[in-house]
């Protein structure tokens, strides 16, 4: 599968030998363009049949504790304060404080300015580039609409990662990819990417948020997936949660098929993080099912998939109680966040 | 040649709307003489589950409206139960072999009780609370407040109509939001106040109906850590010593099974057994 002679290419040039050319809105269109079209019914019914899987007793004890192993705890509201993220990063590192081998959650997600306030609360705790421990996320480049000049999408990117984000959550330009402007996306993300290189030379990783609530068409979903991988993104990213519908189980199908397809054209594995929405267990255990159907079990991990949410935690504590105690559990038993 | 009858399907009273139970389970509903009369939901551990979740989203806004507009939404009711009186009679004389002078009797008496508890609504405070005198410069009031979600077990013998009705009304007064296992044998009316409840004022998941065995049902409810208050007004034929057991886990309120013909009798202590008695102080301003 990775025999292709993309997967010889330096990463720089590999986009530009699949593109056919230099990054302009011409070659990236005449590529994204040429790329086969989405059957909506098709897609919509996989999806459907994709979640009707029964998932059960000891597979469920599995999908509750690898769900919370894959969210990305989020608190993203105009109103937040240090002491908020604070308690959110408490119970990032200990989500059921009544069971202490309840997992921890793979990261923390937070505004700019408060990536300082998550670090310092972390602790030793941090991730800091490692696998072990939890990542702090920083949604940046005007989020969530992303209307802002380059200029200062990239000082927002680049005070995230001084401050110590591990990853990078950055929102395409929406206006420029539906005006057919795709160079201009392309290089956005590009330089995001290198605003991400920290002093020492590592880099954070770069989350492409595509906001699929407003591409309107699966197709867009589809061509706006292959430009922020082209363009080196690590992660796509369905949604900002701000804007209605946020991540729905189709769209996330269709950015998998596009992952499994750059791997299968590649050999490189990209990230798939479906964001808002997703509130209960039972959606949450419908994408797991998506996920190992079609890119396969070894995406289940935090490098390659992630849940965005807020709320969905607490169901799947609320589940997880359940089990434990085998009586139904309340929102009395977790916390309110 | 003979019409061809369209029996119909009685579903679960669930959040506002009428879900068939999740299970896909339904029993056959027998009249007295044990002809086929209808099929009703056999509801499963999930539909309590949901029906637990529908009551607690409904309880801000019940509890939190104002006494007099609940003591309004209660009395609409039983103006829709008298419109409906032929339906119920006819549904009670085949499940439980009354007269038709017996059934309207019932439905009488069921009203009765309606329009008696949405009369307490706005004065079983007055009754209960309480301005105590105190050794300071404070106002001590002592209010009754909603204990919550209740969960009941109708009466099973009793008749079907006014046992549910004089279990579910006392415990919606104060503003719980109820989830009500029915009559086992006769669970065609109690899906039939479904239907009034569903077109009256009462907001979708304030009570919500489960029809199916309580044996099956009741030890899930008890143990329920989202349920606030247990009422086994009817599981006197279930194992409740254990259903108390279970409840005591999570501090739930507990009323015994009662039988008989006065079982649920409408009184004061009915509404006062869900409510909890808040003290607030507050100084007394000197300007």
């Amino acid at each position: 599968m990775t025999s292709s002679p993309l997967a010889t290419y330096h990463p720089d040039q590999r986009a530009l030998a699949l593109i056919g050319g230099e990054a302009t809105d011409a070659n990236l269109r005449r590529y994204l363009h040429g790329i086969p079209g989405i059957d909506a019914v098709g897609l919509e019914a996989r999806a459907a049949d994709l979640g009707t899987r029964s998932i059960k007793t000891s597979s469920k004890r599995w999908a509750i504790d690898t769900i919370i192993g894959l969210i990305d705890l989020t608190t993203l509201e105009g109103a937040d304060t240090p002491g908020k993220v604070r308690s959110l990063v408490a119970k990032a590192l200990m989500p059921d404080p009544g069971d202490p081998g309840c997992p921890r959650v793979a990261a923390v997600c937070v505004y700019g300015d408060m990536v300082g306030t998550a670090v310092t609360a972390l602790g030793s705790a941090h991730a800091a580039g490692s696998t072990e421990g939890i990542s702090v996320a920083a949604v940046a480049t005007a989020f969530p609409s992303g209307r802002a000049s380059l200029g200062v999408k990239l000082a927002d990117v680049r005070d995230s990662v001084a401050a110590g984000a591990d990853e990078i959550d950055m929102v395409i330009d929406r206006g420029a990819f539906l005006a057919g402007r795709f160079g201009q996306v392309y290089d956005e993300i590009v330089a995001v990417k290198d605003a991400c290189r920290r002093a020492d030379g590592s880099m954070a990783h770069l989350k492409v948020i595509l906001e699929t609530g407003e591409l309107n068409t699966y197709d867009n979903v589809r061509r706006a997936s292959w430009l922020a991988i082209l363009a080196g993104g690590d992660f796509i990213k369905t949604s900002t949660g701000k804007v209605a519908p946020a991540a729905t189980l189709p769209v996330t199908l269709s950015m998998l098929e596009v992952v499994r397809d750059w791997h299968r054209l590649t050999g490189v594995q990209i990230g798939v993080k479906p964001a808002g929405g997703i509130r209960t267990s039972k959606d949450a255990i419908k994408y797991l099912v998506t996920v190992a159907e079609t890119v396969g079990e070894e995406w289940l991990v935090p490098s390659l998939f992630r849940f965005g949410a807020s709320s969905l935690l607490n169901d799947v504590l609320l589940q997880r109680q359940k089990m434990t105690t085998g009586h139904y559990s309340g929102p009395d038993y977790v916390t309110i966040d | 040649m003979n019409r061809l009858a369209i029996p119909k399907t009685y579903k679960l009273y669930i959040g506002g709307k009428f879900p068939r139970s999740e299970s896909g389970r339904v029993y056959e509903v027998l009249s007295h003489k044990g002809e086929f009369l209808a099929n009703a939901a056999k509801g499963s551990r999930k539909d309590a589950r949901d029906a637990v979740l529908a009551a607690r989203t409904a309880l801000g806004g019940w509890a939190g409206a104002t006494a007099y507009n609940r003591g309004q939404v209660l009395y609409r009711i039983a103006e829709l139960l008298e419109g409906r009186r032929a339906q119920f009679i006819d549904e009670i004389m085949s499940c439980e072999g009354l007269s038709a002078a017996a059934a309207s009797a019932q439905i009488d008496e069921a009203i009765d009780r309606w329009v008696w508890y949405a009369g307490w609504a706005d004065k079983y405070v007055q009754v209960a609370g309480n301005a105590n005198p105190v050794s300071g410069p404070f106002f001590n009031l002592s209010v009754p407040e909603p204990t919550g979600v209740v969960a009941i077990i109708a009466p099973q013998d009793a008749e079907s109509l006014l046992g549910l009705v004089s279990a579910i009304a006392p415990a919606l007064v104060a503003g719980n939001t109820v989830v009500v296992v029915a009559n086992e044998l006769a669970p065609l009316s109690a899906i039939s106040l479904g239907e009034v409840l569903a077109t009256s004022d009462v907001p979708g998941g304030v009570v919500n109906i489960v029809t199916g065995s309580p044996a099956e049902i009741a030890p899930w409810l008890a143990s329920h850590a989202d349920v606030n208050a247990l009422d086994l007004v009817g599981a006197g034929g279930l194992d409740w010593v254990e259903l108390q057991i279970n409840a005591a886990d999570t501090l739930k309120r507990v009323l015994p099974p009662e039988t008989g013909a006065d079982a649920a009798a409408p009184a004061l202590s009915r509404i006062l057994a869900f409510t909890e008695l808040k003290t607030v102080w507050h100084t007394k301003a000197i300007l």
